[in-house]
């Protein structure tokens, strides 16, 4: 088999990300203060942050949109910056936060011009279109695109070139909760193919089942690191569970719980209102096997990756 | 630095400005002016219509050498700052493409954009010069054209500099405006204003290299030097040395102003 089309060496055992004592100084601030990264392939890694947390600096570092001041990146396994970097870039997939396309194309028009500077054939620009839903839309200006339509654009523009690693900032703004869906379900089909997703969001909420592993950022540096579930046993956050009961039956929980190591209840007006470990669930739970019928509903609250979150950064 | 990169960018660049109309309302604009001026040009001397080669470039070349700078400023000091407003900028560097590519496609296509409007808009009275005068006088004309040319890119090139120095589009139109004041209006004042308070004592050779640090005397001197009945109307003739009075010379002096700015701006360019 004969090609012309040079092929950068992939690598693929190679992680889709390292990166080594990365900083970022601008005079007296701080923007980045030695990150330390590393995502495999095919993995959906999620990167959350206050604003000013140092996010979109690491993105556009890792993209070579700005040079590190120490440190050192490797993306698909070439070195940001150096002279491999240039080739790997036609298979890196960038969704800038906010960004505007040009209104006087149309979006298969804007999806040519992307094409052609990455390197992309014009032959997959229709298709791609489709894959993200603007196939009606093809031939229609982007002035008169909604903002949901132009995001779909500028995710449909990051898939040109069939990418190894997409970085996409902030992807789901001004997607309705059905686009949302649509668009984590191409994500994930995306990682079965193998491409490796770095994603930020605002939407804690959103992200926090959708990613395989994140990482939280804080004043330039990544305060936490790894999978949800490892986040909420790492922050070791109190469960918290909402109990429905007769106001007799409350005092008897209060007192049954009251017994148990590290658990807290405060009376509301429904009933009960239980903070306790998460290692404590099923003692719990025991204890309140007793009220039998008296226990007239539960909740079980489990902290959410918002609560990890702000755990961490205030 | 790859070919398919720049001639992308600037494919996108001049279709925009054939599409938005902008070559087309400017080839316009210069066509109705350089037949306004071709023929009402001597009405003050009570004659309409063409008089001679020499007189129509004269006339031309005080209207080009306000309204070109103007155009060429306008059309480029957005290339590179409207992009970053945009939040594409970022995009467009992410892509397989360097800072020169990108700088260079945009200035090509605006560029392009600029020439073909230039040259179809002075087209017109070439035409009719060549009706009544036949070749004799084309060859000014054209050069006059040539020049027009050079002068608008390399204004082009300051306002693609502008637009890297500014970090806002607001801003960046502003330092666009203060340069086409500086050159077209200001400095010739300041030249003139320098040469009578020295009383002429320092030379006035060195004052008349000091045209060369402005794009629009240097067209000036191109156009006004190339015809020699004209030389000795304008009072240039007495200032200007005969070593300056060399096309190729100038010619060079222009491109040097293309050149410079697109590099200063690439030394500039950063995210």
């Amino acid at each position: 088999m004969t090609s012309t089309i040079p092929v950068s060496n992939p690598a693929p055992e190679s992680p889709a990300i390292q990166a080594q004592g990365v900083v970022k100084h601008y005079g007296a601030l701080h923007a980045v203060d030695g990150i330390d990264l590393t995502v495999q392939r095919g993995e959906i890694f999620g990167l959350i942050g206050h604003n000013g947390a140092g996010k979109s600096t690491l993105f556009k570092m890792m993209l070579g949109l700005i040079a590190p001041s120490a440190g050192e990146i490797l993306v698909d396994g070439a070195k940001v910056g150096g002279r491999d970097f240039r080739s790997a870039r036609r298979h890196i997939g960038y969704l800038p936060e906010n960004v505007v396309l040009y209104d006087n194309l149309t979006g298969l028009e804007t999806l040519r011009f992307f094409a052609r500077l990455k390197g992309a054939p014009a032959s997959q620009c229709a298709p791609t279109l489709a894959r993200v839903g603007l196939a009606d839309a093809a031939t229609r200006p982007l002035r008169e695109y909604s903002k949901g339509m132009r995001q779909r654009l500028g995710f449909a523009q990051a898939l040109l070139g069939a990418p190894r690693v997409l970085f996409l900032d902030e992807p789901s703004n001004g997607l309705d909760p059905q686009a949302i869906r649509d668009f984590y379900a191409t994500l994930r089909g995306l990682r079965d193919e193998g491409v490796t997703i770095l994603i930020t969001s605002h939407i804690l909420a959103e992200l926090q089942e959708r990613v395989d592993r994140l990482a939280i950022m804080a004043s330039g540096k990544i305060q936490a690191l790894g999978s949800v579930q490892a986040l909420r046993d790492q922050m070791q956050l109190p469960l918290s569970l909402a109990l429905r009961l007769a106001p007799a039956d409350a005092a008897l929980a209060r007192q049954a719980l009251g017994a148990l190591n590290g658990v807290h209840c405060v009376v509301t007006e429904q009933g009960l209102r239980v903070s306790c470990p998460r290692e404590a669930k099923m003692a719990v739970l025991g204890a309140l096997n007793p009220l039998g019928a008296g226990l007239l509903d539960l909740n079980i609250h489990e902290p959410s990756l918002e609560d990890v979150f702000f755990g961490l950064t205030d | 630095m790859e070919l398919t990169q720049i001639l992308t960018l600037a494919a996108k660049e001049f279709r925009d400005r054939v599409r938005n109309r902008w070559v087309l309302a400017v080839a316009l604009v210069f066509t109705v002016f350089s037949l306004v001026i071709a023929y009402f040009g001597g009405a003050s001397q009570g004659q309409l219509g063409l008089r001679s080669i020499e007189f129509t470039i004269t006339s031309l070349v005080s209207l080009v050498i306000y309204l070109i700078p103007l155009i060429a400023l306008l059309l480029g000091f957005d290339a590179v700052v409207g992009e970053r407003e945009r939040g594409s900028l970022d995009l467009l560097l992410s892509l397989p493409i360097t800072r020169l590519e990108l700088l260079l496609g945009k200035y090509l296509g605006l560029a392009a954009a600029l020439t073909l409007s230039t040259l179809a808009g002075f087209g017109l009275v070439a035409l009719l010069l060549f009706k009544q005068f036949s070749w004799a006088g084309l060859y000014h004309y054209g050069g006059f054209m040539v020049s027009s040319v050079l002068l608008g890119l390399a204004f082009l090139s300051l306002a693609v500099l502008m637009s890297v120095i500014a970090r806002e589009r607001t801003r960046a139109s502003g330092l666009a405006i203060a340069l086409w004041f500086f050159f077209v209006l200001v400095f010739d004042l300041l030249l003139l204003g320098g040469l009578v308070a020295t009383g002429g004592s320092y030379g006035g050779e060195a004052f008349a290299y000091m045209l060369l640090l402005n794009p629009a005397d240097v067209f000036r001197i191109l156009n006004v030097f190339s015809l020699e009945d004209v030389r000795t109307l304008y009072g240039l003739a007495s200032i200007v040395p005969p070593a300056l009075a060399k096309p190729w010379l100038m010619g060079s002096v222009m491109l040097a102003w293309i050149v410079v700015p697109l590099a200063l701006a690439r030394w500039r360019f950063k995210s």
